[in-house]
């Protein structure tokens, strides 16, 4: 189970690292809102399903530990869907509200601090795999 | 407000002039009509579009577009269409919004005889050829994302534009035009206009020089040479004609002068020639910084200069850097201080509550040196909430105010310097434009005043057109106008300039017809159709809708308009797209036969449901080739098809501040406005209805496309008249004022400072950028702003604000303002240079999103909160002595005054029966509405009017205008036996009282008896009596100051209107809210805890 986990949580780092980026871009320029919202909103509805499911994962392998880790970001995961701005698609970014300095700076931390959780993630799932490998 | 002996204007007289080439036509820049002298009104009256100027005439009364027919359209449109597809084709740029072909197919195409136009169905030919200056249907029009700024490399397109023949005409004496000749080499060929002298250096006070030897440079006046040889150009110059047809430069004062093509070879042969002497020549002349920076030095004889240049050139640069200015601005501010001892007043609010000043309050002027701050930019353009600026955020949150700018750009400009040259001087790093704030280090460098880099200046920027001396670069008028408008070359085009387009779509829908709107519509626009702002490419077009969308075509050789509808809303298309938006020149008078039928074509409809979803819609692809102005006219809830809506809106719950809908429910329209935006369409929306229409949802169509919201509630051409009139004349101005097209507006600020937030209408494209699909006159903006970095190594710090459009006669025009403010370290200074206006405007802002994110009472709370803190910190930090009492900096003796009447606002009050959509239509009006208008609405000015004297009056053009002291709002004031007037921006109410005196009712009001007031009055008649002349005088003029025409109501004690009256009384008690007594005791107690 644990392999899947790495792989899932390169996952996460991809994602995230995309916000990161695309945020930078924002900030600096490069991006215009809209696009920046093509590029995000597709990701955000996938990277919270994959890790809802690994969270059902870690249940049914009875990780309480890990689970009880992720439980947290699976719940601000929940409570940040429920309080996006009013939209018809998926998706979590508003693009005329986006360049809003506070938005923004708030964003772009999300992004470090989710990154940072799914770094330390990996090496717990490195440890753990690692771990069972030389035990078993 | 304009009035004589601002200091601001005032003091900008002598710079100004200097450069507007007139000396004898001074007056303050800006300030509308009263102002004016009568040489210059008879001046300009006849070449200017849409300024108002003469104190009589209304922008819109002048018909000065139809006296120049356009003819010279093929002119500029012909050169700038010669810019190669690549300029604004971006390979593989994907435009935001699908590029909109037009559609194939064609479900249900029913174009039907409609009861009053029988006409055939199979008129559409094959596709005709679009018309020129539009794109092609199925191109990808080019997202504007880098239209402004990075074309730099495509430098070859800079001769072509500039080989255009400019603006050059009918004498116009005020000022100069820039005529660039077509080679690029040889482009500084300015010719002076004016038959002005030159400026003299402005006398400077005597500072101190630290460091650098300098030697005396000249500060008299300049040789006589410089001073005759405009006056011996004039009489040389003869009109152009060829030249006359492109002079028309719509609504700028615009500045015309003869005979450019005289005098080209000065220039082009002096700066090779005669570059060495030149150089040392003017070297004695040398700061050669703005008369601002200038280090005083004595007079000196000046003649023969050139061993003391000698002696300026090696102390070089650092002789020139911000140090004397420094110098300069420390004295500055020093006198500043001892000169307004008022300003450094405390005030215990509790005992003397009676601050509102009798006059209009006017803007705190920044504490800069007087040379500084005579060049800075109008405050009616570009103001800051906080005059001094606080050199660290820890100090800006230590002073609790908000910091941030209020803007209104696109003002209609009395007099504005409109140059035009082949290069405009920008800082290479920063893009910012060459402004009067920058420095110049020596004669070929200046130093950018936003991010402090070196810029060499370019050849063509050393030859000063105002005195026609080569090298004086820093006399140029784009180091001596905070405010000026270039004219730009190609590279600041993605596209070839767009005609002006313009779309009406109307409900036509059986409420619609009941309201009877069309007829008075139709009758303004035919009306005032050849007072549209455009030229020969102006395009027009028609949408109605109900549950169905006609369109109307329109199409030349037609006899009669054509009418298609379309009935499937599902999956809309255009029917003929070429023959919907037409030439309005050559198919006038179908427009005109389809405004006169229009109205009564549906009079028997039974249709009630409204597709507006789809009707945008279609007019979006409509429109999506070219760009333009949509105008929409809605009576009711959508309720058909995508964008349809639901009521939300609970009457019961009306006065609780919780759970009202303030917020969309559906993101189709903000989505719509994104794609519009996109595509350069801006959507007006006219709402004229009874019931609730979810304007909270419907708005975001206008609001993200840079459109404006009007409403008109419970409109009805019988029962309401007000507003009947009130839509008349607002549309007037609407269709006549000045429009900017496909317009984009950057904001940059001195390094260490940021953007946080932008409040208005537009899409916000980047972090300094906003997306303004159209841009007009009655358009304020905010922006909040941060401290990023410590701002401890400056001085000064500048604000710029750049709006690149296109005028509705197809010139690109870039737009620059400029404010630059001192920096300084304590909470003291902070205090003493608070801008209140600006800060009410600003926190009204603020409160307008607070309530949508958040909701209606934690905006109150935040707006009361913000007095509070911002007096507790004062109390704690810049009080010594702990006082009782409500001690408040001079500054801001009219902050809680202004918070209450906020909270009083119909955007944030509650306890009353205020329906959502006027507190949406509210809250629309304060991110939309420039400052002035804003604090008006506010807080209105209450004067006594009965018994005016001509006691302080203000004399203007032979007029005679009293000057009635303003009142506080409160009841206290008003009496019985007077009348008052309130002047709240766009209405102006008169109350007379019911024991007002029998000689102004006969004498003003012209009836008997006060039982013989009409119920409704909007108009005073014009009686021979001097009351009368007085009191019209008065009215007129404060109409004047403003670009709309708005209303006078005369109320008496049982009109309807007596509740808005009364409501406005922002000191007195409501039901719900406090007195400003009790408010000023609720503050007391929060900031002495």
């Amino acid at each position: 189970g644990r392999c899947y986990l790495l792989s899932c949580v390169r996952l996460f780092g991809r994602a995230t690292c995309l916000a990161i980026i695309a945020f930078d871009e924002l900030k600096t320029d490069y991006k215009n809102p809209i696009d920046q919202r093509n590029t995000l909103d597709p990701v955000v509805l996938p990277e919270y399903l994959i890790h809802a499911s690994f969270c059902v994962m870690f249940l049914c392998a009875a990780e309480w530990l890990t689970l009880g880790l992720n439980m947290p970001l699976l719940a601000y995961h929940i409570w940040r869907y429920m309080s996006r701005p009013v939209m018809s698609g998926p998706g979590l970014y508003d693009p005329t509200t986006i360049m809003n300095a506070d938005i923004l700076a708030y964003c772009q931390k999300e992004g470090w601090c989710k990154l940072a959780f799914y770094l330390l993630a990996l090496f717990y799932c490195l440890y753990g795999m690692i771990y069972v490998l030389v035990s078993s | 407000m304009s009035q004589p002996g601002i200091p601001a204007s005032g003091g900008a007289s002598t710079g100004l002039q200097a450069q507007n080439g007139a000396a004898s036509a001074s007056g303050s820049p800006y300030t509308n009509g009263p102002v004016q002298n009568a040489l210059m009104s008879s001046q300009v009256s006849v070449s200017q579009g849409y300024n108002s100027q003469l104190p009589g005439s209304y922008p819109h009364l002048i018909p000065a577009k139809t006296l120049n027919p356009v003819s010279g359209q093929s002119n500029s449109g012909g050169s700038q269409t010669v810019s190669p597809l690549s300029n604004y084709q971006r390979p593989g740029q994907a435009p935001y919004g699908p590029p909109v072909a037009s559609h194939p197919g064609t479900p249900s195409l029913r174009s039907g005889p409609s009861p009053q136009m029988p006409l055939p169905t199979s008129q559409n030919p094959a596709a005709t050829p679009m018309p020129s200056g539009s794109f092609l249907p199925g191109a990808s029009v080019p997202s504007p994302s880098n239209w402004q700024y990075n074309y730099l490399s495509q430098t070859n397109h800079c001769p072509r534009a500039s080989s255009q023949p400019t603006m050059t005409g009918n004498t116009n004496l005020m000022s100069p035009q820039y005529v660039s000749s077509g080679d690029s080499s040889l482009q500084n060929n300015f010719i002076k206009s004016g038959s002005a002298l030159p400026l003299a250096n402005p006398p400077l006070p005597t500072t101190f020089q630290p460091g650098a030897p300098l030697g005396p440079p000249p500060t008299g006046g300049p040789p006589p040479v410089r001073a005759l040889a405009p006056q011996k150009l004039t009489p040389r110059t003869v009109p152009q004609p060829s030249f006359n047809s492109t002079s028309n430069q719509e609504g700028f004062w615009s500045y015309k002068f003869n005979g450019s093509m005289f005098t080209l070879f000065l220039a082009t042969s002096q700066p090779t020639n005669k570059n060495p002497t030149m150089s040392r020549s003017v070297g004695y002349s040398y700061p050669s910084l703005p008369p601002g920076y200038q280090n005083t030095t004595p007079p000196s004889t000046t003649g023969t200069g050139i061993p003391l240049s000698s002696l300026n050139y090696p102390s070089g640069p650092q002789a020139f850097t911000q140090t004397p200015l420094g110098a300069n601005h420390l004295t500055a501010s020093m006198s500043g201080l001892s000169l307004h001892p008022e300003g450094l007043r405390v005030i215990n609010l509790l005992q003397e509550r009676n601050m509102l000043p009798s006059t209009p309050l006017q803007p705190p002027v920044p504490n800069l040196h007087e040379d500084i701050q005579k060049l800075n930019c109008n405050p009616e353009l570009f103001r800051c909430t906080l005059t001094s600026i606080p050199q660290t955020q820890a100090l800006l949150n230590k002073a609790k105010l908000p910091l941030g700018l209020l803007l209104h750009p696109f003002k209609d400009l009395v007099q504005l310097p409109v140059v035009t040259s082949s290069t405009i001087v920008r800082c290479r790093s920063c893009r910012t434009y060459i402004n009067p704030f920058v420095s110049f280090l020596d004669q070929r460098r200046w130093k950018c005043n936003l991010c402090y880099r070196v810029n060499d200046v370019p050849e063509e920027f050393m030859y000063n057109p105002l005195t026609r001396v080569y090298g004086e670069p820093h006399r140029r008028p784009e180091v001596q106008n905070a405010t000026i408008e270039f004219m730009a070359p190609s590279e600041y085009m993605l596209r070839p300039p767009q005609p002006p387009v313009y779309l009406f779509v109307f409900d036509v829908s059986h409420n619609a017809i009941e309201t009877g709107y069309l007829n008075s519509v139709c009758q303004s626009l035919l009306d005032n159709l050849d007072l549209l702002p455009g030229n020969t490419r102006t395009k027009i077009g028609f949408i109605t809708f109900d549950s169905t969308i006609h369109f109307y075509s329109l199409q030349e050789g037609l006899s009669q308009p054509q009418m298609l509808i379309v009935s499937d809303i599902e999956d809309v298309f255009i029917p003929m797209p070429e023959n919907l938006l037409v030439n309005l020149n050559e198919s006038k008078e179908l427009v005109q036969d389809l405004l006169k039928t229009l109205p009564q074509m549906f009079t028997k409809t039974l249709e009630t449901q409204s597709a507006l979803g789809p009707a945008l819609q279609a007019a979006f692809k409509l429109m999506s080739p070219t760009g333009g102005r949509m105008s929409v006219f809605q009576t009711q809830l959508p309720t058909l098809g995508v964008g349809a809506l639901k009521p939300r809106e609970e009457p019961n719950q009306r006065s609780s501040a919780k759970e009202i809908h303030l917020t969309p429910s559906t993101d189709f329209y903000k989505k719509l406005a994104l794609d519009c935006s996109g595509q350069q369409v801006a959507v007006d929306l006219f709402l004229l209805s009874g019931q609730y229409s979810d304007l909270a949802s419907l708005g975001c169509i206008s609001r993200y496309s840079a459109g404006s919201v009007y409403y008109y509630p419970s409109y009805h051409h019988q029962h309401n008249p007000v507003q009947v009139q009130k839509l008349q004349k607002e549309l007037q101005r609407y269709l006549t004022r000045k429009i900017g097209f496909e317009a984009v507006m950057r904001i940059r600020c001195t390094k260490g400072l940021s953007i946080h937030t932008f409040h208005g209408n537009f899409f916000v494209r980047s972090t300094d950028l906003l997306s303004l699909p159209n841009v007009n006159p009655d358009a304020g903006y905010a922006v909040q702003m941060s401290v990023e970095e410590s701002l401890t190594d400056t001085q000064l710090v500048s604000f710029q604000s750049a709006l690149l459009y296109t005028s509705s006669k197809g010139e690109r025009r870039i737009r620059v303002h400029t404010l630059c403010l001192p920096v300084v370290s304590t909470l003291n200074e902070v205090f003493l240079g608070a801008d209140v206006q600006a800060i009410s405007g600003l926190l009204a802002n603020m409160a307008v999103d607070r309530s949508v994110t958040a909701s209606l009472s934690d905006a109150r709370d935040a707006l009361v909160n913000a007095v509070i803190d911002s007096l507790s910190a004062y109390r704690s930090s810049a009080l010594s002595n702990q006082q009782s009492g409500l001690m408040v900096p001079f500054s801001l003796r009219l902050f809680p005054l202004f918070v209450l009447a906020l909270l009083k606002q119909k955007s944030f009050q509650t306890g009353t029966n205020a329906r959502l959509d006027e507190r949406i239509f509210a809250m629309c009006q304060v991110k939309n509405q420039p400052l002035v208008y804003l604090m008006l609405t506010t807080h209105p000015s209450l004067y006594r009017v009965d018994n005016l004297s001509d006691e302080g009056a203000i004399s203007i053009n032979d007029r005679t205008i009293p000057q009635p002291p303003i009142l506080q709002l409160s009841v206290e004031k008003l009496s019985r036996d007077g009348a008052f007037l309130m002047d709240a921006g766009s209405v102006l109410m008169l109350w007379v009282g019911r024991n007002c005196g029998q000689n102004f009712l006969s004498q003003v009001l012209g009836v008997e008896n006060y039982a013989l007031i009409p119920q409704t009055m909007t108009d005073l008649p014009e009686l021979d009596t001097p009351e009368s002349a007085r009191t019209i005088a008065f009215i007129s003029w404060l109409r004047e100051q403003r670009p709309f025409y708005p209303i006078l109501y005369v109320i008496r004690d049982e009109s309807p209107m007596k509740a808005n009256f009364l409501q406005n009384m922002v000191e007195d008690r409501t039901e719900s809210a406090l007195s400003y007594y009790e408010f000023l005791l609720h503050i007391q107690q929060q900031v002495n805890k």
